[in-house]
């Protein structure tokens, strides 16, 4: 008998959550995501980092303490299935004052205790500066786990998860927004959709931001979602200098603070602070004066030096989860209203650990009599996008033989080809934002000034619609509006 | 990898490297490609629908698209094989004769080995978020290329309500763009006290559509979610900060940012060029060939020029110096003579003379002033001016015998009030 | 009456005064060469401008032509010129230099293409 489950939202921890459920026999798995494209609420702006697992207290929060170091081992064989973009630099932790240098050793029990390798803390200047020359040359100490990493984007590596949970059967739902949960006799029966009604035995509520929203609706009324915003700058892959390392101040109990580190395709990135927003603003990702200058000062203390201001080419925010009363996940079973499972408050290490609580959603169907067999035929390998940039001078020229169109340099500051832009568009991307987290078009210097048309004008051809009419994310973000006469000429015109 | 052997290669067909193109063939030098990214060749050109172009170099009010065409023209006419869509990805030098450029086609990779290289890759426009604007990220912030690319290649209308930043020339002509189609123009921002474009511009791109310029000025911050709905204005003071309490918030769909101009040189720049941050490119010589030996370097990508005559004469300059390069087998060794920024210079090309070729110096003061005299003090030139401002090029020709005779291993270029 | 207008027949832009006196003379001050008062004398009188926008085209390389008109037209017309010719299409292929109407609204004055486009190949 087939089981039907609906996991609400598409972000990390809902597609972690299908790829894992994928794996099973008799389950008819529904993603059901909001949004014209997987990744774009809480996981879209984040540091995008694979955290070791040394900061969470395993008495105070021992949901996140034992997820983390168990979501980092999990990434590490993701990533190479799945083909993501990643790397592992390692975590420093810096301690400049006396306070710090007691976090340094509370960390390193705790980093005991949730069973993260290797961390060990350096009390000597000069193996600092080995192992991150750009270090500030007033640190003390520094606790250095080597199991840290990160991804290039998360939204990029979400895509990757959804890719291959749908290659296994997965249903995806895309602009489709759960308005209701139906719940009969206290067992889950529907969701309503803004698409029509889905019948299904179980829910799980991934929907990160609006978790507490979609708990409430299913009448579990146990947790409130706190925006937290977080800003941060980017700079050019030519702006020094940049980090090897990690670097983290010593952490605070609220945050881990304002990270300096070198993403996976070689920009130094800084950032993020963290201001709690009032319930309303859940989609307030603006940027402020205050909060970059805080995160510039802040990075300021971690590093030798920042490249010159010059360098920056970007500026975002993103918003981060902070469940209230408690700064923990909220991943359990109900017994007041069967079927209904919350994946929630996936607040800091959220992104790490969302494997791993995809491992134990698995576990808590199976404790409910849910039975989990294994298909024959489950394919755990996604191939990513091949990337022109990437490639050997050699593999280039084959790329090139094999389709001339990745011979089309279309993204110059990033070297993504038309190839690669049309693999995106045949793989679900349908926004500017959709091809820039499946290739990372418009993601370097020049932020798609030269570029930006060019891709527009590719998803006008092939999705058949005005080129005006290309969107950058969702509705409401169409590129213009309309062709260049609309504004002098008739309006009954046709475009 | 397809290897193709050249004289010279020149990579970027806007104006500048069109016209070094057609220069190079004119010289009688037989190899010559031209590699430019785009399906159409002309650069930025073919969307600067509006005339101003060519008054020097042909003596005749042209527009962008016409101007592009004549020099088009001049190279299809030759013997200069063209590479559409074709990107040149790394420079490499060997020897004297011999650079390497990798560019990938839609043929497939193709090797150039060239005695001489001629980089005019152009310039690519700062965003907003390196002019420090804050707030969402939605769709309707465009660069002024940008929209123009918009409106006036493809045909798109970018926005109804529109604020552009910026009064350089470029900010000034989107602005009569949209108003013509149009669009309701709120003002113009210019975060200096004075406007940097043309005065003309000011006249028939604001004042006859009466659209405000607010000087002192800067936008801090867009707000919207997916689309611009409005931007936060506010004055600043003479060290160009936000004035507190002085915020206005005008209400638009679109955001055009003029902020100025950065060269393109990743390919000198990773081949090791010295680089002259004063010009954002690198230093050359009067032949404006830059450390790399036969790599020379012309237009927008060797500093930012007001008019496209001057990118023109930048690309047969470059062509007459390769071309000489390539009698001589490379530049004799001798005594270079360092060019110095004097007082109120910001800027100055070429930064060093070998005394060998006619010198052309392109130059931009720091702040406006009036009444000035323009020394080279060394060669014993002067020129009067009646106003000087950054926004104008000062171009200054001195004969090459004139720098072979002075004894001075400087030549100071500068300012200087008239007495 | 006085008035100061910016010349904009070349880039240097000169400002010129055109006065009134009160014989009704009229006098030109501030500019630097005859085009620059002729331009004077005729913006206060019947301004002028050269026409620029662009066309739609079909089956074109490109979705539109950029055109200019031929010599200025009047100023006061520029608007509803732009919106006559919003509602043109062109079909490929399209010269430099091709006249794509003549004596656009009585003005005397031809509207010029100046970029070509080419027709647009079939796309395999």
């Amino acid at each position: 008998m087939t089981v039907r489950i609906a996991v609400i939202g598409g972000g990390i921890v809902g597609a972690c959550i299908s790829r894992v459920l994928s794996r099973y026999e008799d389950l008819e798995i529904h993603l059901i995501e909001r949004e014209v494209d997987v990744g774009w609420g809480s996981t879209k702006a984040n540091t995008s980092l694979i955290h070791a697992g040394y900061d969470d207290d395993p008495d105070k929060y021992p949901v996140r303490a034992s997820f983390c170091a168990w979501g980092n081992r999990l990434w590490r064989r993701w990533v190479d299935e799945l083909e993501i973009r990643s790397n592992w630099p390692g975590d420093l932790v810096l301690a400049y004052t006396d306070e710090d240098i007691e976090m340094l050793k509370t960390l390193l029990r705790r980093a005991e205790r949730n069973h993260v390798p290797e961390v060990h803390i350096l009390w000597n200047r000069e193996e600092i500066r080995r192992l991150e020359p750009n270090v500030n040359p007033e640190v003390r100490a520094a606790l250095y786990a080597p199991s840290g990493g990160q991804v290039w984007h998360p939204v990029s590596a979400t895509i990757a998860v959804v890719e291959n949970a749908v290659e296994n059967g997965v249903r995806l739902h895309l602009e489709t927004e759960v308005r209701g949960i139906e719940v009969r006799n206290g067992e889950i029966s529907a969701v309503d959709t803004n698409r029509g009604r889905i019948e299904v035995d179980w829910v799980i509520n991934a929907a990160g931001l609006y978790a507490d929203e979609i708990s409430q609706m299913a009448g579990i009324d146990e947790f409130k979602i706190v925006p937290r915003r977080g800003e941060y700058y980017i700079f050019s892959r030519d702006a020094y200098p940049k980090v090897r390392r990690i670097l983290f101040p010593a952490p605070k109990p609220w945050t881990k603070g304002v990270v300096v580190t070198t993403t996976v395709d070689g920009h130094l990135m800084i950032g993020p602070n963290a201001e709690d927003l009032p319930e309303e603003e859940k989609e307030m990702r603006e940027t402020t004066v205050e909060g970059l200058e805080y995160v510039w000062n802040e990075a300021s203390k971690l590093v030798e030096k920042l490249p010159p201001r010059r360098g920056i080419i970007r500026s975002f925010a993103g918003m981060r989860i902070e469940p209230k009363p408690k700064p923990d996940f909220i991943v359990k079973a109900y017994d007041e209203v069967l079927g209904f499972i919350n994946a929630a408050g996936m607040r800091s290490p959220g992104f790490t650990s969302a494997p791993a609580i995809a491992e134990y959603i698995a576990k808590l169907l199976r404790d409910r009599d849910v039975k989990l067999v294994r298909k024959e035929k489950w394919n755990p390998f996604r191939r990513d996008i091949r990337s022109f940039r990437e490639a050997g001078w050699n593999e280039r020229e084959r790329l090139i033989e094999n389709n001339s169109l990745y011979g089309r340099i279309i993204c110059q500051c990033e070297l993504v080809t038309e190839a690669e832009i049309l693999e995106a568009i045949r793989r679900g991307a349908t926004t500017l934002d959709g091809v820039k987290f499946r290739t990372r078009a418009m993601s370097g210097d020049c932020q798609g000034s030269f570029c930006l048309h060019r891709i527009a004008e590719i998803l006008s051809r092939e999705l058949n619609i005005p080129l005006w009419k290309v969107r950058k994310s969702g509705a409401g973000s169409e590129i213009g509006v309309g062709n260049v006469a609309i504004l002098v000429g008739d309006e009954n015109e046709e475009s | 990898m397809k290897r193709v052997d050249l004289d010279i290669l020149v990579v970027g067909g806007g104006a500048t490297g069109l016209a070094a193109a057609a220069k190079a063939w004119e010289l009688g030098i037989e190899k010559v490609a031209l590699l430019d990214e785009k399906p159409i060749v002309g650069g930025v050109l073919p969307q600067c629908i509006h005339t101003g172009f060519g008054l020097h170099y042909f003596g005749e009010d042209l527009t962008g698209p016409e101007f592009s065409y004549r020099l088009e023209k001049k190279v299809l006419n030759s013997g200069v094989e063209i590479y559409r869509e074709a990107y040149g990805m790394e420079l490499r030098y060997v020897k004297v004769d011999e650079k390497v450029v990798v560019a990938s086609t839609s043929k497939g990779l193709r090797e150039f080995h060239s005695k001489c290289v001629i980089i005019a890759t152009g310039a690519r426009e700062r965003q907003r978020h390196e002019i420090g604007i804050v707030g969402s990220r939605p769709v309707g912030v465009y660069t002024a290329g940008e929209v123009q690319t918009l409106m006036d290649l493809y045909g798109v209308m970018p926005g109804r309500e529109v604020v552009i930043v910026g009064s350089g020339d470029i900010g000034l002509i989107m602005a009569r763009r949209f108003a013509m189609q149009g669009a309701e123009v709120k003002c113009v921002i210019e975060i200096l006290p004075y406007p940097s474009g043309l005065a003309r511009n000011i006249q028939q791109c604001l004042i006859d559509f009466n659209i405000p310029l607010y000087l002192s000025h800067r936008v801090v911050r867009v707000r919207g979610g997916r689309r611009v709905k409005c931007v936060e204005v506010y004055e600043v003071d003479r060290n160009l900060n936000p004035i507190p309490g002085t915020k206005k918030i005008i209400k638009c769909d679109t955001l055009v940012i003029s902020a100025g101009l950065i060269p393109r040189i990743d390919l000198l720049r990773e081949a090791g060029a010295v680089l002259d941050p004063s010009t954002k490119s690198v230093v050359v010589n009067e032949f404006l060939e830059s450390t790399i030996p036969g790599v020379f370097v012309a237009g927008n990508a060797l500093l930012i020029n007001d008019l496209v005559d001057y990118v023109a004469e930048q690309g047969e300059k470059a062509a007459e110096g390769a071309v000489k390069f390539i009698e001589g087998d490379g530049f004799p060794a001798g005594e270079i003579k360092e060019v110095v920024r004097g007082r109120n210079i910001r800027l100055v090309v070429p930064q060093r003379l070998t005394g060998l070729g006619e010198v052309t110096l392109y130059s931009r003061v720091g702040r406006h002033e009036d009444n000035v005299v323009v020394k080279i003090s060394e060669l014993n030139f002067e020129r009067t001016m009646f106003r000087v401002k950054p926004s104008t090029m000062l171009r200054v020709k001195v004969e090459s015998s004139r720098v072979k005779e002075s004894a001075s291993s400087k030549v100071t270029i500068s300012v200087e009030p008239k007495r | 009456m006085e008035r100061k207008i910016i010349c904009i027949v070349c880039p240097v832009g000169c400002e010129i005064t055109v006065r009134e006196k009160s014989d009704g003379e009229i006098l030109v001050e501030g500019f630097r060469c005859p085009r620059g008062k002729e331009y004077a004398l005729r913006e206060i009188t019947n301004p002028m401008r050269v026409l620029f926008t662009v066309l739609r085209v079909r089956g074109g390389e490109l979705p539109t032509v950029s055109v200019k008109s031929s010599k200025p037209i009047p100023k006061k017309l520029i608007k509803e010129a732009v919106k006559k010719l919003s509602y043109m299409e062109v079909e490929a292929p399209i010269e430099v230099g091709d006249r794509l109407l003549e004596n656009f609204m009585g003005t005397g004055a031809d509207i010029i293409a100046t970029r070509k486009v080419e027709k647009r190949l079939k796309d395999l």
